[in-house]
């Protein structure tokens, strides 16, 4: 059942386009990665949802409601920023006391207040910790928070905006797999914005990927990450090098179309499928990062293993190992990608949640 | 829009329109416009070395605020030591004293008998600048202080490891970040150097004096209204140019990315120790004219004794005051409760109003504006704004010559720029985030404004309204004109007092005098104890 239905919403800024005719949905209880570079206007979609934004274009419905006009207090949404902005001068306890109140001032059904604050605290990983101030909290502590705070009124959906970011690298791989299971367990539908690919396709059920204000795919993590839309989303996802032609067929004998290769994907080793000579060569914990000139290919980035060693100028076997190596031309929403368009499962065609965002 | 309203409409009768009026009064003549009063006035020598004097006493005490207020402000914003947080509460101290109280203090401490009668500064330039600094070297340490104490001083040691010397480190990576603070600062304190009114008019006499005591002078001796206000507009032009000139600095200086105080501050090293005599000596300097205030207080016509004091249940020699000087210390904390509620209310809802950031550049443009305007009260004439009180404020429908909200509303409208200048920093310095987070928790915007704003800003406005009060019981220049004769406040009665000298009229000023600055000193000490930085900062 569709839940949220954004509707080719545009909102620009004293002339520059933001969101450019956005349209997406989102079912009910599910989670919706937004993924994209900085500066591709996915925070600006997803304040636009909140109704913190004046759209210049669009609609916003939830379940079939128009809610464009409805004042961001009325509808009912949570939305936790990068940096939790908490309440300095309220405790952790009255932080996340403070939504509920609204909601017992407003329907009188303010149910159970400290125990619904243990509750979240408990969901969130920080029993006992209602009486701290936020001020001496770390960051990972506070997102926790933010987070419990953002739950507490059992919002109709939760909106997050690089909920992750701000925190380390350990600390963020552990809270994904945390955020992933409060918010099946609690099933919240949930929109979730990222730079962050593996913190996107860590948490979502599903992934959009916005570039320079459009949706340009939308499909399962699993679906973006084997076939992406175009070159440019290939690229954003950290896919290095894009194929056509002959060359692509060179790496993937069946491949219709382009492709496209991550380092991890060309591999040094002994009696590899074809021949390349060391450019460059730099090392790296568990080996070597390369610059190879692969015969028939040109320039390629990737990897030998430490057992290897290798140096610019010798000439070496290369093996392609298919977990690096996507085929573009997944289902692409915004042009046609490299190589001519592939017929494919595309999540679009089938799924029900997507349209094409330009006419 | 009521928030807006209410401060718009406040400014416009109680400040616009009286000063506008006086102004009207130099520009027309029967009806139309004949500016040979200015020609009239400024052909005039008095005039003109009253003018040359007024900028030549205001730039020099604003140079000589600078060069001592910045090793000020290194040692109590940048050096880690016991006792810091103190020494800054105490250099706000003189900022606040009332203008007649530090008057009489130099007095006491510069005339023949003085702890430095020896100097024979009584009645000098020298004098009259000595109080300028004592008073406004605290703008300079509080303002300057406040954007040193958040400056990265990693990018002096960026310029050290480049290597650069201390000299120029200073010079070529500190400097230009203070800059904006410093002419910030100094604007400000050309400002009230130009308009010194209470403390010049006791300390200079006859010979020395500025455009604002001449323009009391012409209004209540002379009656010479044309000429006041001819004065009045050029004062006004100075004003306006500085107070532009503040706002373009302070404007600056907000882009300028702040870190946590405590990663920038260092103990005390050998390379500090000149900027450390310098606040040593200029402590030593703000405490001594207090210090002959009081010694001289407790000296009577019978040796030391408490009699000056015994005497402020009286009215004086030849029956100086009407009412015995107790009564004018309750009438004095009276007005100011209500001075400080009217400028807290006003000042709050400006601030609420000018720290929204609206999307269309013509709104931003208008509250920028409007945060000009307030400002203005901070540097018009006093005298001005008093004698405009009585000249538009005589008939329906405002006929409140002699009702007794008139000294309130003034006192009200010299505190509002320093209660807007407390508070709109905080509220402008809260993330929008914030607000609406709390909006997406389900918060209506008044809601909104309660928890978040109003929640966050009460720190400030509780220091603001001390401050606000501070300023208040000791405002003389509007509130000489519109105290009426039987409700003195006590830096009326003080001048008063100092007017009639003979029998024990002036031991009773000094009495008066501490007993002001202590009440004073005790409500700057409790504010104090906020912590709120941005209390005294331009």
């Amino acid at each position: 059942m569709t839940a949220l239905s954004v509707e080719g919403v545009t909102v620009s800024f004293d002339g520059t386009m933001a969101v450019d005719a956005v349209t997406l949905d989102v079912a009910a209880g599910e989670v919706l990665g937004i993924l994209g570079p900085s500066g591709s206007g996915k925070s600006t979609l997803l304040r636009s949802v909140a109704g913190l934004e004046r759209l210049d274009a669009g609609r916003v419905r939830w379940h079939g409601d128009d809610i464009t006009a409805l004042p961001v207090h009325r509808r009912g949404f949570a939305l936790m920023f990068q940096d939790g902005q908490l309440f300095p001068h309220r405790t952790v306890e009255e932080n996340i006391a403070y939504p509920l109140r609204i909601a017992g001032g407003r329907g009188g059904s303010g149910r159970g207040g400290a125990g619904r604050v243990d509750e979240l605290l408990e969901l969130v990983g920080l029993a006992g910790f209602g009486r701290r101030r936020v001020t001496e909290l770390s960051g990972g502590e506070q997102q926790r928070v933010a987070l419990a705070r953002s739950l507490a009124a059992r919002p109709r959906m939760l909106l997050l905006d690089e909920p992750l970011s701000a925190l380390d690298r350990e600390l963020r791989e552990r809270l994904a797999g945390d955020l992933r299971r409060i918010l099946v367990d609690t099933g919240t539908t949930a929109v979730f914005v990222t730079h962050d690919q593996d913190e996107a396709f860590a948490v979502s059920d599903r992934v959009a990927v916005m570039i320079a204000g459009r949706l340009v795919q939308v499909g399962t993590p699993a679906e973006v990450w084997r076939r992406p839309g175009s070159a440019q989303i290939a690229r954003f996802l950290g896919y290095t090098t894009v194929l056509e032609g002959a060359a692509a067929r060179l790496v993937d004998a069946g491949a219709p179309g382009a492709i496209a290769l991550r380092a991890s994907g060309v591999v040094v080793a002994d009696g590899g499928q074809v021949a390349a000579r060391v450019v460059r060569s730099t090392p790296a914990v568990d080996g070597a990062r390369v610059r190879l000139a692969v015969d028939g290919i040109g320039e390629v980035d990737g990897v030998a293993g430490a057992g290897l060693p290798v140096a610019a100028g010798d000439v070496v076997g290369v093996r392609f190992d298919g977990a690096g190596i996507a085929r573009l031309g997944g289902s692409s929403l915004g042009g046609s990608p490299v190589g001519g368009v592939v017929a494919s499962r595309g999540a679009a065609d089938d799924s029900p949640f997507v349209d094409g965002a330009r006419a | 829009m009521l928030g807006a309203g209410v401060p718009l409409a406040f400014v416009g009768v109680f400040f616009a329109w009286p000063v506008l009026a006086m102004v009207g009064r130099g520009l027309f003549v029967d009806g139309t416009l004949d500016l040979g009063g200015f020609a009239d006035v400024l052909a005039r020598p008095r005039t003109l070395r009253l003018i040359g004097l007024t900028i030549g006493q205001a730039a020099l005490a604003s140079v000589i605020c600078v060069l001592l207020g910045l090793p000020i402000a290194h040692v109590l914003y940048r050096l880690r030591f016991r006792g810091r947080r103190m020494l800054r509460a105490l250099v706000v101290l003189p900022f606040v004293l009332p203008t007649v109280v530090v008057g009489v203090a130099f007095r006491t401490l510069l005339r023949d008998g003085g702890l430095l009668g020896s100097l024979r500064l009584d009645g000098t330039f020298a004098a009259i600048m000595l109080a300028l600094v004592f008073f406004n070297v605290a703008v300079v340490v509080r303002t300057v202080g406040n954007t040193w104490e958040g400056l990265d001083s990693r990018q002096e040691e960026a310029a050290r490891v480049l290597g650069a010397g201390p000299v120029r480190v200073w010079f070529t990576v500190t400097l230009p970040r203070l800059a904006p603070a410093i002419t910030s600062a100094a604007s400000i304190v050309f400002l009230f150097c130009s308009t010194a009114f209470g403390v010049v008019l006791v300390l200079g006499g006859s010979r020395f004096g500025t455009i604002e005591t001449e323009i009391y002078l012409l209004t209540t001796q002379f009656l010479d209204l044309r000429a006041a206000s001819v004065l009045s507009v050029m004062q006004l032009v100075v004003v306006v140019a500085l107070l532009l000139l503040a706002a373009r600095a302070r404007g600056r200086r907000t882009a300028q990315r702040r870190v946590d105080a405590a990663e920038a501050v260092h103990a005390p090293r050998l390379g500090d120790a000149p900027a450390i005599a310098v606040t040593l000596l200029v402590a030593v300097f703000l405490a001594l004219p207090i210090v002959s205030l009081v010694l001289r207080s407790l000296h009577t016509a019978d040796g030391w004794g408490l009699g000056n004091y015994i005497a402020l249940g009286g009215t004086g020699s030849r029956n100086a005051l009407v009412v015995p000087v107790w009564v004018a210390l309750g009438n004095s904390l009276q007005i100011a409760v209500q001075a400080t509620v009217i400028a807290l209310v006003i000042g709050l809802a400006a601030s609420l109003v000018i720290s929204r950031r609206p999307r269309s550049p013509g709104l931003r443009r208008a509250l920028a504006g409007f945060d000009g305007a307030l400002m203005l009260p901070l540097g018009v004439s006093a005298v001005t704004v008093g004698f405009g009180f009585l000249i538009t404020l005589n008939q329906p429908p405002f006929d409140l010559r002699s009702s007794p909200v008139l000294v309130p509303i003034a006192q009200a409208l010299v505190a509002l720029p320093l209660v807007v200048r407390t508070i709109l920093p905080v509220l402008t310095g809260i993330d929008g985030r914030l607000r609406e987070s709390a909006a997406v928790l389900g918060s209506p915007p008044w809601r909104v404004m309660r928890d978040v704003d109003l929640a966050i800003v009460a720190r400030p406005v509780l220091a603001a309204s001390g401050f606000a009060f501070a300023v208040a019981l000791g405002e003389f220049g509007a509130t000489s004109f519109l105290s009426r004769p039987d409700r003195p406040t006590l830096p009326v009665v003080i001048f008063r007092l100092i007017g009639l000298p003979g029998g024990d009229n002036f031991g009773m000023a000094l009495a008066a005098s501490v007993v002001l600055a202590a009440v004073t000193v005790a409500i700057i000490a409790l504010v104090e104890r906020l912590r709120v930085g941005t209390m005294g900062a331009f």
